[in-house]
């Protein structure tokens, strides 16, 4: 069968971000891009179902700027077997993302979708469900495990306070969790490798999918500062501060 | 103004989460009226009647909502909402899972874990991982947001007499069916409303060694968490990981030990009232964000602090 998963190009996870003087949104300028932490465990796990010979193909979808082909380059060294990039230079809302995503799940007709949970730039947590809507197929979202049998595939999420399994029929959508699997890195011959495998890109007008969007970013600011406070000298002095300066003991 | 908030619940109580929906939904303004949907939620929808400011309760009964399915419930919240201004939900597991898939059907953008509330069409909301505060408008005709449930104190419970409506529509999709859930059996209060909130990180070492914090969490009453390090590391559960990509919480008191203190992991705790660090490398992160800040052997330094409380 077919996996389609979804990648995101965003700031890598040990940057700390700054937010712009003009306070329109953050500086991305000369910082270091990676692939969504979330999105790499998307990716190694449909190389883990190749492996066992569930999956025979993995196609590997990113929706951004042209500078996401690095990202994709990433997954296809990482196993994915083919790419397509839907470029757009400006930023687009997660229901822009899902309806594109949506057109590429009509023509690639996959018959497992799987995606990160969240990007960490955005934190939004809503374009897997989304994508979901739009196909009208079954969901299991925040997965830390995945099992496919038959016509159908077994996921167990991550909820508050413990663990849900959930049956869907296929075609389904997946999203991922922190202990889903621990990715792989990719190896130099697989790195040359990818260069030459296919990347096809495809823009939102020849997907014929409108990306306008209900939700503006007024301004972005810097969240407010928390001083540090004191160094205590023992285990004695910080039980007594709880207790009569902060009183929360 | 008509807001419609999700209520979260286990089919047999209502969950404190939707106390601080429900606030949030005071700060826009207009009625509120509350949806339950799950199988047999008599008693869920009479909570709901009496939670304070809310004017009517919808009780949606059916096994296809027992499991709070999205494939089915989604639908449900879609179809009744779309005459709403807002729908809201917390930003809990289970609002995150239905929500966006609402908002997908109602052709509209959602804003995603609320912090405040600035006008009924403007609202403040966290990004990369707190590190910034974005102010985002929306434009859509219903609104639908989730609700991170720290950033507004809970409305009282009690004082509301809300009429209970039945709502007789049936959504069963077919493309799912629950199979099962383990759910992590604790006497200690929930992550996210525990007054005090103690968390261990790769300085545990190991998962037995965070028998030290269950020891002193069990003498404050506190829940215990961990970093995202620690469950990476498979020392404890996942539903115990504060941080970006775990739990919200704003306790009291906070109390970090062996936590280097990374961005993701501030994101989760930084606005709780009270920080302790307790950490043997005095140059952890932990330690700029901390008001009592404790460089020492945490195994050390925490039976002692048992000890003395």
């Amino acid at each position: 069968m077919k996996v389609l998963v979804a990648v995101k190009r965003v700031v890598d996870y040990n940057v700390k971000v700054r937010v712009k003087a003009d306070n329109s949104g953050v500086d991305l300028a000369n910082v270091k891009m990676s692939m969504n932490p979330f999105c790499e465990i998307a990716v190694e796990e449909a190389v883990r179902l190749k492996e066992k010979g569930v999956v025979t193909e993995i196609v590997v979808v990113s929706v951004g700027p042209s500078t996401a082909q690095e990202q994709l380059r990433t997954a296809l060294a990482l196993g994915a077997d083919r790419a397509v990039l839907v470029e757009s230079a400006e930023e687009l809302t997660s229901l822009a993302v899902a309806k594109l995503l949506k057109a590429v799940v009509d023509k690639e007709q996959p018959q497992l979708v799987i995606l990160g949970k969240q990007a960490i730039d955005s934190d939004n947590n809503q374009t897997g469900q989304m994508l979901a809507a739009l196909t009208g197929y079954g969901q299991g979202t925040f997965a830390s495990k995945v099992e496919v049998s038959g016509d159908s595939v077994a996921v167990t999420r991550e909820i508050d306070g413990g663990a849900q399994t959930v049956s869907l029929k296929l075609p389904a959508i997946v999203t991922t969790d922190l202990r889903l699997n621990e990715p792989r890195y990719a190896s130099l011959p697989n790195i040359m490798k990818a260069k030459k495998k296919p990347l096809e890109v495809l823009t939102p007008d020849a997907l014929g999918v409108s990306t306008a969007s209900t939700n503006k970013t007024v301004k972005v600011q810097a969240p407010a500062a928390r001083s540090a406070g004191i160094k205590v000298k023992s285990v004695a002095e910080l039980v007594e501060k709880l207790k009569n300066e902060a009183k929360v003991i | 103004m008509t807001i419609l908030v999700i209520a979260e619940h286990d089919n047999k109580v209502l969950a404190p989460a939707t106390l601080n929906t429900v606030a949030a939904a005071a700060k826009i303004g207009g009625d509120i009226h509350v949806l339950v949907a799950g199988q047999n939620v008599g008693a869920v929808a009479e909570a709901a009647a009496k939670i304070a400011g809310v004017s009517k309760v919808l009780a949606a009964d059916n096994a296809a909502y027992a499991h709070q399915l999205p494939e089915n419930v989604a639908p449900l919240v879609a179809e009744l909402g779309a005459s709403y201004s807002h729908i809201l939900a917390a930003a809990t597991s289970n609002g995150k899972n239905i929500l966006p898939r609402v908002a997908a059907q109602l052709d509209v953008d959602q804003i995603s874990e609320i912090v405040s509330v600035e006008s009924a069409d403007t609202f403040k909301r966290p990004i990369y991982a707190g590190n910034a505060i974005a102010t985002v408008q929306s434009t859509a005709a219903v609104k639908v947001i989730t609700v991170r449930a720290t950033g507004f104190d809970p409305v009282a419970a009690e004082g509301g007499s809300a009429a209970v409506e039945a709502v007789a529509a049936v959504h069963n999709a077919g493309t799912s069916s629950f199979v099962g859930e383990e759910l992590a059996k604790s006497d200690r209060p929930e992550l996210t409303a525990a007054k005090i909130v103690v968390s261990g990180g790769r300085g545990m070492q190991n998962g037995d060694n965070f028998k030290h914090l269950y020891a002193l969490a069990d003498k404050l009453g506190a829940a215990v968490g961990a970093s995202r390090a620690a469950v990476d590391a498979g020392f404890v559960p996942n539903d115990m990981q504060v941080g970006q990509t775990g739990k919200i919480v704003a306790p009291q008191l906070y109390i970090a030990v062996g936590i280097s203190g990374a961005i993701q992991h501030l994101a989760g705790m930084k606005d709780s009232k009270v920080i302790v660090a307790i950490n043997k490398d005095e140059e952890a992160p932990i330690f700029q964000v901390a008001d009592y800040g404790l460089v020492a052997d945490l195994f050390e330094a925490v039976p002692e602090f048992e000890k003395l409380v």
